[in-house]
């Protein structure tokens, strides 16, 4: 950066609290705004959200059927539903075809079903790299996909905010929807994991 | 714009390193760069969503990749704040001890011809052409599909198109289609397989 910004930045968090202080010094900082901001995105908006969304459709073919015609209705029913959410389309996985997600231009997600992105998800390798070499990015995030399973990546360029359904895995036969969805993960939502009896969220997933 | 923001098919970046257990933010001005820009848009309605991510996009390039996701929301925020006018740059060095590193000016000719599409010209087996041109402004169309031919999947309603709000060209919508093109049709050395864009109506020419 040039002229005057030879200088070292000042720490991220005291721009943060110069911008905060700035607009409240002028009254614009409604009370508890950024609170409750905060606190719905670190809690409502939850994959465990989404989790609850593909279980239904695990166990429901009626809402499967709905969810896959119309997502954001399908999502709403559950309760889920908000900023970033106006327009959910889910993605059906198949034996023969994996969909993946990306916003290769910034870091869109379905916030309510999927939660804030991580910040893998965000970084320049994963946004540059996946829509080019999936099968590779993939195998490196620990996940092979047999040669005959076809790749279709999602580029969220616009509106519509994407929800990957994932296969079933064998094994769960007679799950309880709630023990189904304590295996539904994130990442298999994005698609760069698959759901496996084993697979379970971390403490902050 | 051309940008660093247009990632998708860069070259030359490593593997992705994922955090296992990642909470949602890591640090508590991280929460407070993201409830800014929900106020400056929702609440102060100073500039809207498109006008945000431009502001991102107009980072430095160095910073822009150096930066973390969170202080890339800080920077945007703030740049759109000092101009309009809400807050000056001084007082927020001032505040913050040091420099604050804003992103550059909007470019002086941001658009190219815009061709309003108010109704759905595509339908699903639509075969299109991606319009090839580079606007020194904001839009959504990523490089790496510019003059590609693909096919529409599904038909998105109407939305409002960016490469005009973003620049206050005033509201209009379009519809977006998903567009699906064969990865070897965009690099030669893709893996097999398929890649979808969502596409304004604008965007698009029949081919």
């Amino acid at each position: 950066m040039s002229g005057r910004r030879q200088e070292r930045p000042a720490p991220p968090a005291a721009r943060a609290k110069a911008v905060v202080d700035a607009l409240s010094e002028k009254g614009l900082v409604p009370k508890d705004f950024l609170e409750m901001v905060r606190e719905r995105a670190s809690e409502a908006w939850s994959p465990k959200n989404g989790a609850r969304v593909v279980a239904r459709a695990w166990v429901d073919p009626e809402y499967r059927k709905r969810l896959l015609t119309d997502g954001t209705e399908a999502c709403a029913e559950l309760g889920y539903a908000g900023p970033q959410g106006e327009y959910i389309v889910v993605l059906e996985d198949t034996p023969a075809l994996h969909n993946v997600i990306v916003c290769t231009q910034c870091s869109c997600t379905a916030w309510p079903v999927l939660g804030l992105p991580p910040d893998w998800y965000k970084s320049p390798e994963y946004r540059a790299r996946v829509v080019r070499e999936p099968r590779r990015v993939l195998h490196e995030m620990g996940l092979d996909l047999p040669e005959g399973v076809a790749i279709r990546v999602w580029d969220t360029t616009a509106e519509t905010r994407y929800m990957v359904l994932p296969l079933r895995p064998s094994g769960t036969e007679g799950w309880s929807e709630e023990r189904l969805a304590g295996i539904v993960t994130r990442d298999a939502m994005i698609g760069v994991a698959l759901v496996t009896t084993e697979s379970n969220r971390g403490p902050a997933d | 714009m051309d940008g660093i923001h247009d990632l998708g098919g860069m070259s030359g970046f490593g593997p992705v390193e994922v955090e296992r257990g990642e909470p949602v933010f890591h640090e508590r001005w991280e929460a407070i760069a993201f409830a800014l820009n929900a106020l400056g848009i929702a609440v102060l309605t100073k500039y809207n969503a498109d006008e945000y991510r431009h502001a991102v996009e107009r980072m430095d390039p160095a910073h822009y990749l150096a930066a973390t996701y969170y202080e890339r929301v800080l920077t945007g925020v703030a740049t759109l704040l000092v101009e309009k006018g809400v807050v000056s740059r001084d007082d927020l060095e001032r505040r913050a001890g040091g420099p604050f590193p804003l992103a550059r000016p909007v470019a002086e000719n941001p658009t190219v011809e815009q061709r309003p599409q108010p109704s759905a010209r595509f339908a699903v087996g639509s075969t299109v052409l991606v319009r090839d041109v580079h606007p020194r402004g904001h839009t959504r169309v990523p490089r790496y599909v510019r003059g590609k031919r693909g096919r529409v999947v599904h038909v998105a309603p109407r939305f409002s198109f960016p490469d005009a709000a973003a620049h206050g060209l005033g509201h209009r919508a379009e519809h977006t289609y998903h567009v699906e093109f064969r990865a070897k049709d965009l690099w030669a050395d893709a893996d097999d397989g398929t890649v979808v864009v969502d596409l304004w109506d604008g965007y698009l020419e029949p081919a």
